[in-house]
This record gives structure tokens, C-alpha cells and sequence, in this order.
């Protein structure tokens, strides 16, 4: 089977006013696969995700160079519509953050944003996307109260849906279970093993266990470099660069 | 995870499975002593020692689940404790040998030796210090010991072989030596054996340190 690359990031480099965050990223991201970012707190593995759907584009002084190429169409080309990428390229936070809204208006808000009025496909969107989020069973009955009182696994899902409803290409994850119990961290893990055969998955993550559990590829980061990027079994047994075994190792960092 | 105290642990097992390969080493050099001097009460021990290097076994196992549940290693420390995992079974098959070769220390008490045991004790010395070695490329992550150290297999197969054909020809030309020859067979069969052991644990050395798979 040959590997189908859904995003190339090609001598990436960005700026923060005078700082250096990303040093010449390279890396390829492999279609329908999880790819887990490792590395140290203030390596730059969150501002690469967010480069990605071009988060960093509301932060001032932020400079950016280089190619970030989504099915070979570069997304920092002057023409390229950022609504049309954040639509293709969805992310779930750390924490989850639903909007102070219905269950049912958290999932359907994106979808209404991209023109959807019909009810009754509306209704469909939310019912698939909280389906697919391994959500449904457990709020089916209660779509019209707040998502705020939901636990925060199952808020984390919600996101996860919200996010799902635009129908997404990509999903960017940073960290998203690291506010979770065990329990809700293995539930939106057995997730993602689901979502993978639908969409491209980016997950940052601090968990070298969960990075090993849920990952197809694993590239580490350090000090806004990527060391090294390969398949997880790899990086996890017999990684290439000393620096990731000591990475890993917990050796350092 | 507290680093510390996993290098702490890791240097506990080090320890214990030196303490393993000594006793091991030990059991291989006295089986051949007994076996010389004909001193059943030495082989006895061995076979009552046997046990301890058992217990051991069970032990070191014990801790690497416990480091692998607690600690969760990856990379090279989780290739190390897999790999420890495989060295004491090699160090416990091998003291399986030694008692093989007291028990027939034992069996033989009362005979007298068809030949003067010559090849049978260098053989020996050079298995048990294939041993030493292998555990001391273990110990000091030495590649090249690990390399050299296989390459003695070579001579004790010589040897091996070497036996057959002698003891062959004994059994030959006399149908009553064929008794004695066939347990010198055995042993000379048992420490070609613990060589091969040996040769697991220079292996294991490489791929530690390496992550790579090879062999001689």
C-alpha cells in the first residue's frame, strides 16, 4: 500500500517578533493516520499544530515562512481562504470549551455558520457527528440542555463532535484528553483509533504511553526542531537520535 | 516518573543477575571439578544449589514486570528489561546443564574413567569464561566484548566435535566402554550447550545497546 501524504510541511519556519519557534520543519503527514507530536513543554509542538490550520495568524508579530502544502495546495498562498481551511482542518483543545449552549447548538453552530438552516438536516449533522463522537447514546435524550453540564469527558466529546460537524479532513488535537480521568481519556482514545479511518489526525501530547497507544507515527520536537519522525513502534523501541531516547528514556526534559 | 529511583532499580537488577551469573558460573566449573575428581558431595551441591539459582530466576523476573508496570520504559530501558528477561532464562538452562553433569558425576561414582578427562575440563573453562564475559559485556554495555566474546563458540564446537570422534572410536573398539563414552558424550553435548546459552547473552548485548537484531 502506498502511503497517501495529506499535508507536506516544507522548510517551515516561524517567528515570533526576534524569536525562532519552528526551525525548518519538515514532515510529511500520512492521510487516515495518527500522528503524535512528543517533545518537551516550549518546543513548539503546539504552535507547529497551529500553523496548520493557521491559528497563528491572529497572533501579532507572528512571522511565517515557508510551505504548509494540504493536498499539495500551499494554505499560506495569499489566496487561500483561511474560513475554507478551518472548515477542512478542525481542532480540539486541551480543555474542553463548548460554547454556553445547548448540546444540540454546540454541534450544530458550525454547520449553520457554513449555511445550513434546514432542521431536519441539521438534526441529522448532530445526531451523525455526536454518533461518531461515541457521544449519542449517552445525550440523546437531553440535546436541549446545556453542554456545560455534561462531565468533561463527555464535554471533550462534544468538542470532538462540534468539530466533526463541519465535516473536517484533518483533525488537530492539542492534548485533549490531559483534562481527563482515565476512564474519559480511554473513551476519546478508542475514539480517535474510529475517527482515523475517516479523517487525518494530528494529536500533541505529554503521555509517551498514550502517544504509544493511539499513534501510527510519532515525530519528536525539540527546541523548535524536529528530530526525528517515524513509525510510533519505532520511535517507542529502538528510536534513530539519542536525543529522542533520552527524550522518551525521561531522561531529560 | 522518577527517573532516580528507576536507575536506582535497574542497578538493584544488575546486581541480582550478576549474582545469578556468578552462581551459574560457578555450578559449570564445579560440575567439571566433581566430574574430574569424581567428588560426589560436590555434586550434590550443585544440585542442591540449583535450587537458589531458580529462586533467583523467579525473582529478577519478578522485578522486571514490576519496572515494566510501574515505570513503563521505553527505548533502550524497556529493551534492557525484555532482554533480562531473556538472559535469566539462558543463565537458568545453563545451571540445568551443570546439574545434568553432576548427576552423571554421580551415576559414574564408582567407575573407573575409560580415559584420562583432558578435553572435557578446557572445554568447560572456556565455556564458563564465555559466560563471565557475556555478563561482563552486559554490565559494561561493551559491544566489541559482546562480539568477541560469541566468536568462543567457535573453538568449544571444535572441541565438541573433536570428542565425538575420539569417543566414537572408543565405542568402537570396545562395546564395554560404550557406556562411559556415551555420558562423556552428554557433557561434552551439555557445555556446547551452555556455550550456545552464552552466545543468546551476547546477542542481547547488541541489541541493547543497538536495537538491532545480530547475530553471529
Amino acid at each position: 500500500m502506498t502511503k497517501d501524504i495529506k499535508i507536506r510541511v516544507r522548510n517551515l519556519n516561524l517567528f515570533y517578533g526576534h524569536f525562532q519557534a519552528l526551525v525548518d520543519m519538515n514532515i510529511d503527514i500520512v492521510q487516515n493516520k495518527v500522528t503524535a507530536l512528543i517533545g518537551p513543554s516550549g518546543c513548539g509542538k503546539s504552535t507547529f499544530l497551529r500553523t496548520l490550520n493557521r491559528l497563528n495568524d491572529l497572533i501579532q508579530d507572528v512571522k511565517i515562512e515557508g510551505k504548509v502544502l494540504l493536498d499539495g495546495k500551499n494554505i499560506y498562498d495569499d489566496a487561500y481562504d483561511p474560513i475554507e481551511l478551518r472548515k477542512r482542518v478542525g481542532m480540539v483543545f486541551q480543555k474542553p470549551n463548548p460554547f454556553p449552549k445547548t448540546i444540540y447548538e454546540n454541534v450544530a453552530y458550525g454547520p449553520r455558520i457554513h449555511g445550513i438552516k434546514e432542521k431536519a438536516k441539521l438534526d441529522e449533522i448532530v445526531e451523525k457527528s455526536l454518533r461518531r463522537a461515541a457521544l449519542w447514546d449517552e445525550v440523546r435524550h437531553k440535546l436541549d440542555k446545556p453542554a456545560l453540564g455534561l462531565s468533561g469527558g463527555q464535554q471533550q466529546r462534544l468538542c470532538i463532535a462540534r468539530c466533526l460537524a463541519v465535516e473536517p479532513e484533518v483533525i488537530l488535537m492539542d492534548e485533549p484528553t490531559s483534562a481527563l480521568d482515565p476512564i474519559s481519556t480511554s473513551k476519546v482514545e478508542d475514539l480517535i483509533g474510529e475517527l482515523k479511518k475517516d479523517y487525518t489526525i494530528i494529536i500533541v501530547t505529554h503521555n509517551m504511553q498514550q502517544a504509544g497507544r493511539v499513534s501510527d507515527y510519532t515525530s519528536f520536537f525539540l527546541n523548535g526542531e524536529i528530530i526525528e519522525t517515524d513509525l510510533t513502534s519505532n520511535i517507542f523501541s529502538k528510536p534513530a537520535d539519542k536525543r529522542t531516547e533520552d527524550y522518551i528514556t525521561g531522561r531529560f526534559g | 516518573m522518577s527517573r532516580i529511583q528507576f536507575s536506582k532499580e535497574l542497578e538493584k537488577l544488575h546486581a541480582e543477575l550478576l549474582k545469578m551469573g556468578a552462581m551459574t558460573e560457578e555450578a559449570i566449573l564445579n560440575s567439571i571439578q566433581s566430574l574430574k575428581e569424581q567428588d560426589i558431595q560436590l555434586a550434590e551441591e550443585i544440585i542442591e544449589r540449583d535450587a537458589l539459582i531458580d529462586n533467583l530466576e523467579l525473582e529478577i523476573e519478578d522485578k522486571c514486570i514490576k519496572l515494566i508496570a510501574t515505570q513503563q520504559p521505553l527505548a533502550i530501558d524497556l529493551r534492557e528489561i525484555c532482554s533480562i528477561l531473556r538472559l535469566i532464562t539462558n543463565l537458568e538452562r545453563m545451571a540445568d546443564h551443570a546439574v545434568n553433569i553432576a548427576e552423571i558425576t554421580i551415576k559414574l561414582a564408582n567407575e573407573k574413567y575409560i580415559k584420562p578427562l583432558i578435553d572435557i575440563p578446557r572445554m568447560a573453562d572456556l565455556a564458563a569464561n564465555m559466560v563471565k564475559k557475556a555478563l561482563d559485556a552486559f554490565i559494561q554495555k561493551d559491544i566489541q566484548l559482546a562480539k568477541d566474546t560469541w566468536h568462543l563458540d567457535e573453538e568449544i564446537d571444535e572441541i565438541h566435535q573433536q570428542i565425538h570422534r575420539e569417543l566414537l572410536t572408543y565405542m568402537m573398539e570396545d562395546p564395554k566402554k560404550i557406556t562411559q563414552s556415551t555420558y562423556f558424550l552428554f557433557i561434552s553435548s551439555h557445555l556446547e550447550r551452555i556455550a550456545d546459552y552464552a552466545e543468546n547473552v551476547c546477542e542481547k548485548v547488541v541489541y541493547i545497546q543497538t536495537g538491532a537484531y545480530q547475530m553471529k
